[in-house]
């Protein structure tokens, strides 16, 4: 044997064999990995899709900063369990036609222990309004006198409107009647600041941990960037006896939501949520299946720039006689939860406070007109445009997507319905993220597939959206019409005349057609059964786990 | 040597600044910017930002403070990750990404010597036929689908025992590394198979193994000391590319198996047009490949003199 081996083992044999015993020692050394859920430490585990992009909350603006802050921050007042206004830092407070005062508690506390202190409020604003911030939400604080002009840098930010009365009284003045403006102070642009923090690290500002400070139910006790973010109760939070989950642990940073299930099933996170090729896995495995609806509203925006064909009202009106938003629904999309829309108004918009005090939808008090689908009326329709716009046979649309298989399937689901029912040519443009908002906004498509989500819990936010003076208005739909009802509500604060202001547009919309709603978007996702409690919901953050709380296993009781 | 060694750093400097510009002017051309936001911007806030990240000013003067800056060694500061240097993202997470590519390329290099060397010995009988059907399958089936399928059988192999085996995603010891690079690394090993294959069939048809049999070398030691080693030649030369694609191309691997690497940020900031960080990942991963290759041809030229005589006069 020994000359088969030579005189001295060879090194690569060594090393080969070295590698190979290394490997299996480690890949077999045991690991200490979190369970989903830990009922005797309270702790839970979760997955982030991405790092947030900043933690300042003055300049963030997307849903992963807004999940972290509304658990790091409090603003003046929160959405509470069952999607209520409740007290925050405020812990009194008062609405009038021309502006609010707040009571703060003396017990909120920021986590270094100093209070939370009306001053706190008045520099955030400030510094949120203040041109040189460069604040993507600053519109979101224009309710506040001077606000606009002070973000355009006409006026110092000393003009805003609104000042501290001592250390623990705040007050308002609005430059127009804003009857939402309770539902904005939890919006993470109205949380605090402090200033001496701002000014310390400037633009490195809640870059790491230890670079801000928190005075909400949760501090950030760790921030491995790109890697893990690690959340502790807040000692100094006043309500810390509301709050029953001492640590949530976020080391898991990935937008693949194949991988988030797969977590989930390993029982790694607490929380998944579902797109339509995890769905038919998580209802074979017997999981229940939770939804709700994120408030999100999908349609088709025209475009109305000059020698658009689009600009013309018949031929508009002819793709809406021949559109069933249900049809795309149920056929195409096949998401339980989402609905078809008929309005611009999803019927989650919030209307007219009742006399019991409760908020009520908007849609139940004004239902919408329905246009049923029709063929023959679609085709009347085309006809009137093709004398109207002098032509004898239309040129193929440019409809723009973005760039997700579903927003492919729909797109071909149009191309096919008015090829078939019209005989119209759609070309598909499929562009990337970045691509496609360029496109929109220097107007190069003929009709694009777009969305919106709610800013804040009014319906305001979707009715603005197509005046003519609206930077998002992509399609330069500009109808004085729609203007003037939009002005007309947004000038008054008699709830009566605002919303019926509001369910004339509506009216309109459907009448001359500058969008076509197509469906409300809903979310689908895995719970952890032992979880209980969770907020999901359009506003305040998403999800909130503040008055979440772990329940025993069942059968252990 | 030196001046052979000297040329090829030279060469590497003008293809680095080379892949700079273009990655800089196709960038620029591309439509829309990194402040194109889903929601509008107001053009006050909008002017705010051109002026804090120099885009308001001309393009050649961009290219050229980016140039400067770049000489520096410093990538300025990422859009996306709006409080971090792009100098911060690279140094953090490439060790990550350069972790889980040279385990790949381990990997890869042992699982390819091993099936090369045995596929050749039992050329077209059963165990050849196999590995080489295994072969095409890894080369081409994506990496996101075995990415997939790997994450799926650890979950199973879990539920199964009842207790967690394998980690199914993140990031900590050795224990998370193993699968992804294992998936990581199947397309090189499969690559690299057929290479040491078709290496070995020539070294095993060639005189010298035939008078190494007559002197009566056979089995392990005709193995070992004759031709795994003249074998081996080719597959070295292409571990330098393997290592820059492997540690460069695991953005796949890296999103399915939660895993803070370099390559997430590679890809997200083409998607995100974050300029600053495409061109701060663009340029790094430019000079680690140029460097690499430089690397294995320099290491070449010590291992062969030939090579190091033809090419260094």
């Amino acid at each position: 044997m020994k000359s088969h081996w030579g005189q001295r083992p060879s090194p690569f044999l060594i090393f080969f064999v070295a590698i190979f015993c290394g490997a299996l020692f480690f890949a077999h050394s045991p690991y200490a990995q979190a369970q989903a859920v830990d009922a005797q430490t309270s702790r839970i585990t979760l997955s982030l899709a991405t790092e947030p992009p900043t933690l300042n909350s003055a300049q963030a603006t997307d849903t992963i900063a807004n999940f972290l802050l509304s658990h790091l921050m409090e603003g003046l007042l929160r959405y509470g369990q069952d999607g209520s206004l409740q007290g925050g830092v405020a812990e009194r407070w008062e609405l009038t036609e021309t502006g609010a005062r707040f009571w703060l508690r003396k017990n909120a506390r920021w986590s270094d222990g100093k209070p939370v202190t009306a001053d706190d409020f008045v520099f955030a604003w400030r510094y949120a309004l203040k041109p040189e911030t460069a604040s993507q939400y600053a519109f979101i604080l224009y309710p506040l006198r001077n606000a606009e002009a002070i973000n355009r840098g006409e006026l110092p930010v000393e003009n805003l409107g609104v000042r501290a009365v001592g250390a623990h009284e705040l007050r308002v003045e609005f430059e127009k009647p804003c009857p939402y403006f309770l539902g904005l102070t939890a919006f993470m642009s109205y949380m605090p600041l402090r200033e001496d923090m701002v000014q310390r690290w400037q633009r490195a500002y809640a870059a790491d941990a230890d670079k801000l400070l928190y005075n909400g139910p949760y501090i950030m006790s760790e921030w491995i960037h790109g890697a893990s973010i690690r959340l502790r109760r807040n000692p100094n939070y006043w309500g810390r006896n509301e709050v029953a989950i001492a640590e949530i642990d976020l080391p898991y940073f990935t937008a693949d939501t194949s991988a988030q299930f797969n977590l989930f099933r390993d029982k790694r996170i607490a929380l998944a949520s579902l797109d339509s090729g995890q769905l038919d896995k998580a209802v074979e495995q017997g999981f229940d299946i939770h939804q709700f609806q994120t408030g999100a509203l999908f349609f088709l925006e025209f475009n109305f720039r000059k020698g658009r064909i689009t600009a013309n009202k018949s031929f508009r009106k002819a793709l809406q006689a021949l559109l069933d938003p249900s049809i795309l629904v149920n056929k195409i999309l096949g998401m339980p939860g989402v609905l078809p829309a008929y309005s611009l108004f999803p019927t989650t918009v919030t209307g007219p406070i009742r006399s019991t005090g409760e908020a009520s939808y908007f849609r139940d008090q004004f239902p919408v007109r329905r246009v049923t689908a029709n063929l023959d009326q679609a085709r009347d329709y085309l006809e009137r445009a093709k004398k109207e716009l002098g032509i004898t046979a239309f040129p193929p649309l440019h409809l723009l997507v973005g760039d997700s298989p579903r927003a492919l399937q729909e797109a071909e689901y149009y191309q096919y319905v008015l090829k078939r029912g019209l005989g119209l040519e759609l070309r598909i443009d499929q562009q990337i993220f970045k691509q496609r908002l360029e496109k929109m906004r220097r107007g190069d498509f003929d009709i694009v597939a777009a969305a919106w989500g709610p800013d804040y819990d009014d319906i305001m936010t979707f009715a603005d959206l197509f005046s003519s003076w609206n930077d998002n208005n992509r399609g330069r739909y500009n109808s004085p019409h729609y203007d003037a009802l939009v002005s007309q509500a947004a000038n008054t604060a008699d709830p009566k005349l605002r919303f019926q202001a509001m369910a004339e547009l509506q009216e309109l919309v459907v009448e001359d057609v500058p969008i076509l709603p197509t469906y409300e978007s809903a979310s689908l996702y895995v719970q952890h059964p032992q979880l209980r409690g969770v907020r999901r919901s359009i506003f305040g953050g998403d999800p909130n786990f503040r008055d979440a709380w772990i329940a025993l296993p069942e059968g252990k009781r | 040597m030196w001046t052979f060694a000297f040329k090829r750093l030279l060469s590497g400097a003008v293809t680095i600044w080379f892949i700079a510009t273009a990655t800089f002017f196709a960038m620029h051309a591309v439509p829309g910017d990194p402040l194109t936001r889903d929601k509008a911007m107001s053009p006050a806030v909008r002017a705010q930002l051109e002026q804090r990240y120099g885009l308001d000013k001309p393009l050649v003067t961009q290219y050229r403070l980016f140039l400067g800056n770049m000489l520096k060694g410093d990538f300025g500061i990422s859009f996306t990750q709006e409080n971090r240097r792009v100098n911060d993202i690279i140094r953090e997470h490439f060790p990550v990404s350069a972790m889980l590519g040279i385990t790949a390329l381990l990997i890869a290099f042992i699982g390819a010597v091993a099936a090369g060397s045995i596929a050749a010995q039992f050329r077209g009988q059963w165990p050849d036929r196999l590995l080489m059907m295994a072969v095409v399958a890894a080369i081409s089936v994506p990496g996101f689908v075995i990415a997939a399928v790997a994450q799926l059988l650890i979950v199973q192999l879990n539920n199964r025992l009842g207790q967690p085996l394998i980690p199914v995603a993140g990031w900590g010891g050795f224990s998370h590394l193993w699968v992804p690079a294992l998936v990581l690394g199947l397309g090189t090993m499969a690559y690299l198979s057929r290479l040491m294959r078709a290496s070995m069939l020539e070294v095993t048809n060639s005189e010298y193994i035939l008078a190494a049999r007559a002197k009566g070398a056979y089995g392990w030691r005709l193995f070992w000391s004759h031709q795994l080693r003249n074998a081996l030649l080719p597959v070295v030369t292409e571990l330098g590319p393997a290592i820059a694609a492997l540690t460069t191309g695991g953005f796949v691997v890296e999103l399915i198996f939660a895993i803070p690497g370099l390559g997430r940020y590679f890809v997200q900031a083409v998607q995100q047009l974050d300029y600053t960080v495409i061109m701060g990942t663009t340029v790094f991963y430019g000079a680690f490949l140029v460097i690499m290759v430089v690397a294995v041809d320099i290491a070449y030229g010590l291992i062969d003199p030939r090579i190091r005589y033809s090419r260094g006069r």
